[in-house]
């Protein structure tokens, strides 16, 4: 069942649209907003509420790189891995973070903590290398400030 | 030397308020298009001044106008396309977060010239402080009236919405882009029928870049032969050009158009790392040819980049260095697009995944006789006319660049471990 306050804010995503199916990206992205990922109990919920078939609305969510279709943890880490990051030697924070957290591209760490995963070009990129956490976005990131960056997420 | 576009951007980035705005001389070009054009004038006058589409492809932005069928019943549609995720361009974050009223300003007489009556920004997701910016100056514009029904007295209205994407590349190609807005996959559509006739939810629709819609109230205020004159070429107008990399001082200016590749490296962006030497360069983002040392001369404009082999494309320029491995940046790239590729066409969501198992190899000094020839083959297969959009030929850019101008570089990772067949090298 989605909840009150989800329903509210899809009803406004579907204000603004000719037809209800339209809105069907936004209500994925607010449910997820609530519920951090998609499970497949949610995906049912959504596409009832946006009368679509579960199919239809998979196949939406299954395409989009930040709509989670598997469990994450509490923060997720998008680190990009595109050219200008490349350059200027993202692959040493990807080592750090996979080494120190103990976590693979895809995978969370044993304490639920942390999501990794790499993410196309920021558009910083003039201060690369860059990463987000959640909301939060960080430049000219060195391994030695991974630490401390870290450590602001419970 | 006039910046437009960026010359009330504050030091700190932080966006103007609509007083402050208004101050400056905002929402002037709104109000004259108002009192004294009509939407056919508004056209002919984008036409006149030569403003070329920013997102990359450099259409022409009256031209582009002039299709849509300016009778139709509402609703019409005008969409701000700002999902900017081409890899090392970061050109349109700089209008979005701190110029977000001179956007608006912008759609607003876009919107007029085609009389569209709601219009969409669509940003890509992790722009998160141009969203705040954005919603936050769409409601002071229309607390205001310029937005809203029945604009500053007149029987025009417009409605505008802020739509945030979830991620994907593809979403930069205006069809998919409209898919995307319908609540669709962002696969591209096949075209005719053009957006301009039939786009977003089947009505005509306009997809402008951001920088080009920047672009429009300055050519009202100060007319078309003034914005000719920024430039020093043919292609009008300023561009932000941005350069990433290792040189000194990356980084965003709005130059006039047709600087020369040379002053930007050098006079703007600080030159390279000291030990590091140029040895290429992506122009205008992922999807763009390599230019090298011979080039440097190049004018930084449409016509003089294409004409030297490579495009424009966003005039985000990405550099090559001789410490970074020429193989290892063109497989990020395909890597780039492998992904990206919405799979719809075969020899996009094929043939991207086998040239970055092939640059893997060679990486890795697994490569094998005849790697190259596959290579340049694919850069025909997955050239112009062989895909259903652009995102195969756009990678296949700097693919066959980089086989031209650093063939020794694939090559070296071929010589030392060359067997005549495949089964040869499995018995190594």
């Amino acid at each position: 069942m989605l909840t009150k306050e989800e329903q509210h804010e899809i009803d406004e995503a579907i204000r603004i649209v000719p037809y209800k199916q339209a809105a069907c990206i936004e209500a994925l992205k607010i449910v997820q907003e609530h519920r951090r990922w998609i499970s497949d109990e949610s995906l049912a919920d959504i596409a009832q509420y946006m009368e679509m078939s579960t199919a239809a609305l998979d196949s939406v969510a299954t395409f989009y790189n930040l709509i989670f279709r598997k469990p994450v943890g509490r923060h997720v880490i998008l680190l990009c891995d595109s050219i200008s990051c490349y350059v200027l030697g993202y692959e040493k924070l990807s080592a750090y973070i996979k080494q120190n957290l103990k976590i693979e591209y895809g995978g969370t760490s044993s304490d639920g903590r942390f999501t990794l995963l790499p993410n196309p070009c920021l558009g910083t990129c003039d201060h690369g290398p860059a990463l987000m956490i959640d909301n939060d976005l960080y430049r000219d990131v060195t391994v030695e400030q991974l630490d401390n960056i870290f450590n602001k997420y419970e | 030397m006039l910046r437009p576009l960026t010359s009330h951007i504050r030091e700190d980035r932080r966006p103007l308020s609509l007083k402050e705005y208004e101050k400056l001389g905002g929402y002037e070009a709104v109000r004259k298009v108002f009192k004294s054009m009509t939407p056919q004038a508004v056209q002919q006058l984008v036409k006149d001044s030569n403003l070329r589409g920013r997102g990359g492809a450099g259409f022409s932005t009256g031209l582009k106008w002039s299709f849509v069928p300016l009778d139709a019943p509402q609703p019409k549609y005008l969409i701000c396309n700002a999902d900017e995720m081409e890899p090392g361009t970061f050109k349109d974050r700089l209008l979005l977060e701190s110029a977000p009223h001179q956007l608006i300003e912008g759609m607003i007489l876009a919107a007029f010239a085609i009389q569209a009556d709601t219009s969409y920004v669509f940003l890509r997701w992790a722009y998160k402080d141009a969203a705040k910016a954005i919603i936050h100056a769409i409601h002071e514009a229309s607390d205001a009236g310029y937005l809203g029904d029945n604009i500053l007295g007149t029987d025009f209205s417009l409605h505008m919405h802020l739509h945030t994407g979830v991620g994907r590349y593809i979403c930069g190609e205006e069809t998919a882009l409209l898919n995307s807005l319908e609540g669709k996959r962002a696969t591209p559509r096949s075209k005719p029928p053009f957006p301009q006739v039939s786009g977003l939810f089947g009505k005509p629709t306009i997809v402008n870049n951001v920088e080009t819609l920047s672009c429009l109230p300055h050519i009202v205020n100060y007319g078309a032969d003034w914005f000719q004159k920024l430039s020093r070429t043919g292609d009008a107008g300023t561009k932000i050009y941005g350069v990433s990399g290792k040189v000194k001082r990356p980084g965003l200016w709005e130059l006039p158009m047709g600087v020369t590749l040379r002053e930007l490296l050098e006079d703007y962006a600080g030159g390279m790392w000291d030990g590091h030497t140029f040895r290429g360069a992506l122009p205008g983002g992922a999807s763009t040819d390599f230019l090298v040392e011979q080039h440097l001369d190049v004018k930084m404009d449409y016509g003089s980049v294409a004409a030297a082999g490579s495009r424009l494309g966003t005039g985000t320029v990405i550099v090559l260095d001789d410490k970074t491995s020429v193989v290892g940046f063109v497989k990020n790239l395909i890597h780039f697009f492998a992904q990206e590729s919405c799979g719809f066409c075969t020899p996009c969501r094929e043939g991207l995944p086998w040239i970055e198992k092939i640059l893997h190899a060679l990486e890795n000094e697994r490569g094998q006789r005849g790697d190259l020839k596959i290579l340049e083959q694919h850069t025909r297969l997955l050239g112009p006319g062989n895909t259903f959009c652009a995102l195969a030929p756009g990678a296949m850019e700097p693919l066959q660049s980089a086989l031209k101008y650093f063939r020794k570089d694939f090559e070296q990772y071929i010589a030392a471990y060359a067997t005549p067949c495949r089964s040869g090298l499995m018995n190594r």
